[in-house]
């Protein structure tokens, strides 16, 4: 009776969607302008379940030595392996979560399986009349490798510090202040030495490197989107609003496979302001039918008023509750079905109520097999990481 | 014989004061042979752990996409959902504000005005980290089954098992995931091995190994586990282990390390530089196996000489922090400041990673770094005690054959601003220099 990894495939946006979303925002020709740039950048879309790559420039694919195939829809920490510095993962997870920029080095691995240090900087673009992250752009400057330091984390007073590898010894030995820094030692190290390596440093002609691919990236970028008229920026230019989730908040709800929806109760009418792809295939709608509306458009004729009226006062009690419901779909054969609905208020980091999740759970497949939660329990775990993901999303210092 | 008073946290419905009479009988459904025949509990067997060196691309918790959450998690949470939903819990946490503190390090500051009771404070030894299992006392075979969320154990399988209603059998010495009716965040759990055992708080290597299996199986780096010892804030003398979800880094977690050592097999011992309380962090090794023993030899080692510690199991299970403390101690000693006293936090493993509780909301409205960092370093141990507790668990460990061969070697203090030598023992250069050594060839 073992447990098999729920099927993600069926859940994931197609890639049409995903196509037509990047197209979309920056126009037809944007593919092509960005395959002109000589530089190795990637570009990620958080509001995609996965956050995976939608773009990757010729030159990633020649420094990766994937295909394009190969690379499109994946996260960036395919690219990553067991030698990667824990620390620096979690700087641009980090960085990813508080939408802000990020420079670090980082050990990665080509499809060859062997390693390479490079200088992975990454920027948040900004949609420039809401406010929100609509990509994050990330540049990969690989390095020489001249310098090396010991330690990690904070970038703090590292100084005097410093450590040199010789020859195949494993062990690193110190040398303290008598060796600085700025001299390049030339080293030579096979592959498993750069996997060995604590750090590695970039020169400051190799960050002048990443900031100038950077910003030639979000040149092309917003040059583009002007054309398909909604411009982009490196910055924030107003606060993101209210039926704006961060992408942060985005990213942890897009881990929960099941069909959901957060509902806004502060927003006129209270409408969903997030649904899961799962629930886009359950109902048979596209994402920016439901966006901005009231649930409502769920039910129908024979939909229980009863049931409806109960679910109102749950609501306004601020209470959870579980009905039976008779569902309108969107699908081809426009069926109904009965949806064994969840709902309950879900609290942000200041304590009050900032959404209602609402869980929904086609009534026929009730009957699981028996080595797999009861779907209870299923129905609940979504709540419960949801109510993980709203309180501590909050909690982002900007 | 040093003792300090202090509100027990509540951390199951059935714990009682401790002068209270113990009831005859039963009919609370409990762990006890009273209730036991006929339980059921799920039982979650977690797969093998793999090698994280072998060189694969994929390793635990790192996929191709931001992993989905994984089944482990789902029965944490839905489990837990159906508890709070039931009512069992004192208070719900989410209504309680929290806060990450401006600064470097991003301490996180909760307030939490019902977690600790306004009760008499009940006497708790400090002076002695090992003490025998009490029966009398709260324990948790005295915890009724509806706390229980599911049994855990580490499998054989190199796919993880589920068992939605396995019997509770003595004979199999279960290892159960419940509850904390007071928690500190969304989904706090208590990982007790072999709870029928009754074994008193003290690690032993199966038991941290089993810590590592759940860190690991949970493929979440914001869920965590803890570990208090006692003297350094352990409630209960039953072998526990605590958990939850928070998805902010922890400060702890980014503070910079320095390496110091790295074992026979593997495991790279660092110590934290910069952080309120002196700690080491060991991660690596050549089997997640190989990091658990090499911890669990360390704690061994302090339990041995009696220095109350903390462990905080994070990056699922791929870092450990060890954190000796001496905060109890020096309240008893009446050595703690009493601004810091007044707050009544007692940094145990999750404040001293940086996650902060606070009774008093003017504690909460004037939460600063600096006051964060001030309370912390009162548990620390001093630079000179440190470096002692690090020999210790470096012989304990086996470290002391790569300290000798730094032997005859010029050694000099890196950080000391006089630039003389400085050693606080005479004899062997191992006592403690190791991390600080420069060797000049």
């Amino acid at each position: 009776m073992s447990i098999t990894q729920s099927s993600q495939s069926l859940f994931t946006a197609t890639e049409d969607e995903k196509e037509g979303t990047f197209n979309a925002r920056y126009s037809l020709w944007i593919r092509e302008a960005l395959d002109e740039l000589p530089h190795s950048f990637t570009i990620t879309d958080p509001f995609i379940s996965g956050h995976p790559i939608v773009f990757a420039s010729p030159g990633f694919l020649k420094m990766t030595g994937y295909s394009l195939q190969e690379v499109i829809g994946r996260n960036g920490r395919a690219f990553q392996g067991p030698k990667t510095n824990r620390r620096s993962i979690m700087e641009i997870r980090e960085a990813i979560r508080e939408e802000r920029p990020v420079q670090v080095s980082l050990l990665n691995y080509r499809k060859s399986g062997s390693p390479f240090w490079m200088l992975f900087h990454m920027i948040p673009v900004f949609g420039d009349d809401d406010g929100r992250v609509i990509h994050f752009v990330a540049v990969q400057v690989p390095i020489s490798g001249q310098k090396m330091r010991n330690g990690s984390g904070v970038r703090g007073d590292v100084s005097g510090l410093s450590e040199l590898v010789f020859g195949s010894c494993r062990r690193e030995v110190c040398l303290g202040s008598y060796v600085h820094q700025d001299r390049s030692l030339p080293v030579e190290c096979d592959e498993q030495e750069l996997e060995n390596w604590e750090h590695c440093e970039a020169s400051e002609s190799e960050k002048l490197k990443s900031a100038e691919a950077v910003n030639s990236v979000l040149a092309v970028l917003t040059r583009y989107s002007e054309f398909a008229g909604r411009l982009v920026c490196g910055k924030r230019n107003c606060l993101r609003g209210a039926d704006c989730l961060s992408s942060s908040l985005v990213i942890s709800l897009g881990r929960i496979k099941q069909s959901f929806v957060l509902t806004n109760p502060c927003l006129p009418d209270m409408p969903i302001v997030y649904a899961s792809d799962a629930f886009l295939t359950l109902t048979g709608y596209k994402r920016h039918e439901v966006l901005g509306q009231n649930c409502r458009f769920l039910s129908g004729v024979d939909t229980d008023s009863a049931v409806l009226y109960e679910m109102k006062e749950c609501i306004l009690k601020g209470q959870p509750c579980t009905v039976q419901i008779l569902n309108y779909s969107n699908r081809k054969d426009k069926s109904t079905f009965w949806n064994l609905l969840h709902i309950s208020p879900v609290r942000n980091a200041s304590g009050k109520t900032a959404y209602f999740v609402g869980v929904q759970m086609e009534a026929s497949c009730r009957d699981s097999e028996s080595k797999d939660l009861r779907p209870e329990t299923r129905q609940l775990s979504v709540v419960g990481a949801v109510r993980v993901a709203v309180r501590s999303s909050f909690m982002v210092t900007c | 014989m040093l003792k300090i008073k202090r509100v027990p946290t509540v951390v199951s419905n059935y714990q009682k004061d401790e002068a209270a009479d113990e009831p005859v009988g039963c009919g609370r459904n409990c762990l006890g042979a009273c209730c036991l025949n006929g339980a059921r509990l799920p039982l979650y067997a977690c797969k093998k752990l793999e090698n994280p060196g072998t060189g694969e691309k994929i390793v635990i918790g790192c996929e191709a996409r931001e992993p989905p959450v994984a089944f482990l998690e789902s029965l944490v949470l839905g489990e837990w959902e159906d508890r709070f939903q039931r009512g069992l819990f004192r208070y719900d946490v989410t209504a309680c504000e929290t806060k990450v503190i401006p600064g470097k390090y991003g301490f996180v500051a909760q307030l939490n005005e019902g977690r600790h009771l306004k009760k008499r404070p009940t006497e708790f030894r400090v002076d002695k980290v090992l003490q025998s299992f009490d029966g009398n006392k709260f324990n948790f075979t005295k915890v009724g089954q509806e706390e229980l969320l599911f049994q855990f154990e580490a499998g054989e399988d190199c796919e993880a098992q589920f068992f939605p209603c396995m019997p509770l059998d003595a004979d199999n010495s279960p290892s159960v995931v419940a509850i904390n009716v007071s928690p500190i965040e969304y989904g706090h759990v208590l990982l007790i091995p072999r709870v029928l055992d009754c074994l008193p708080q003290r690690i032993d290597h199966k038991s941290l190994l089993l810590a590592l299996h759940m860190a690991a199986e949970a493929a979440n780096p914001y869920f965590r586990l803890g570990y208090n010892s006692l003297g350094a804030f352990a409630t209960i003398n039953h072998l526990h282990f605590q958990a939850y979800y928070l998805a902010v880094p922890f400060p702890i977690e980014k503070a910079p390390s320095k390496k110091m050592i790295t074992t026979v097999s593997g495991v790279k011992i660092s110590e934290l530089l910069s952080y309120p309380v002196r700690s080491l962090l060991f991660e690596g090794g050549s089997s997640m196996q190989d990091l658990s023993d090499t911890v669990s030899d360390a704690c061994v080692c302090l339990q041995k000489n009696n220095i109350p510690f903390n462990i905080l199991i994070s990056d699922c299970g791929r870092q450990i922090f060890l954190m000796p403390q001496c905060y109890a101690e020096k309240q008893a000693l009446g050595e703690v400041s009493p601004e810091v006293l007044e707050t009544q936090v007692n940094p145990a493993v999750w404040e001293i990673s940086g996650h902060m509780v606070l009774k008093r909301k003017e504690d909460y409205e004037g939460a600063s770094e600096e006051n964060a960092w001030r309370l912390l370093a009162e548990a620390s141990l001093s630079e000179e005690r440190f470096k002692e507790v690090n020999a210790l668990i470096f012989e304990a460990i086996g470290c002391s054959n790569q300290e000798e061969e730094l032997e005859g070697i010029l050694v000099q203090q890196q950080h000391n601003p006089s630039g003389s030598l400085n050693r606080t023992h005479g004899g062997r250069i191992t006592n403690g220099t190791a991390s600080e050594c420069l060797v000049l060839q």
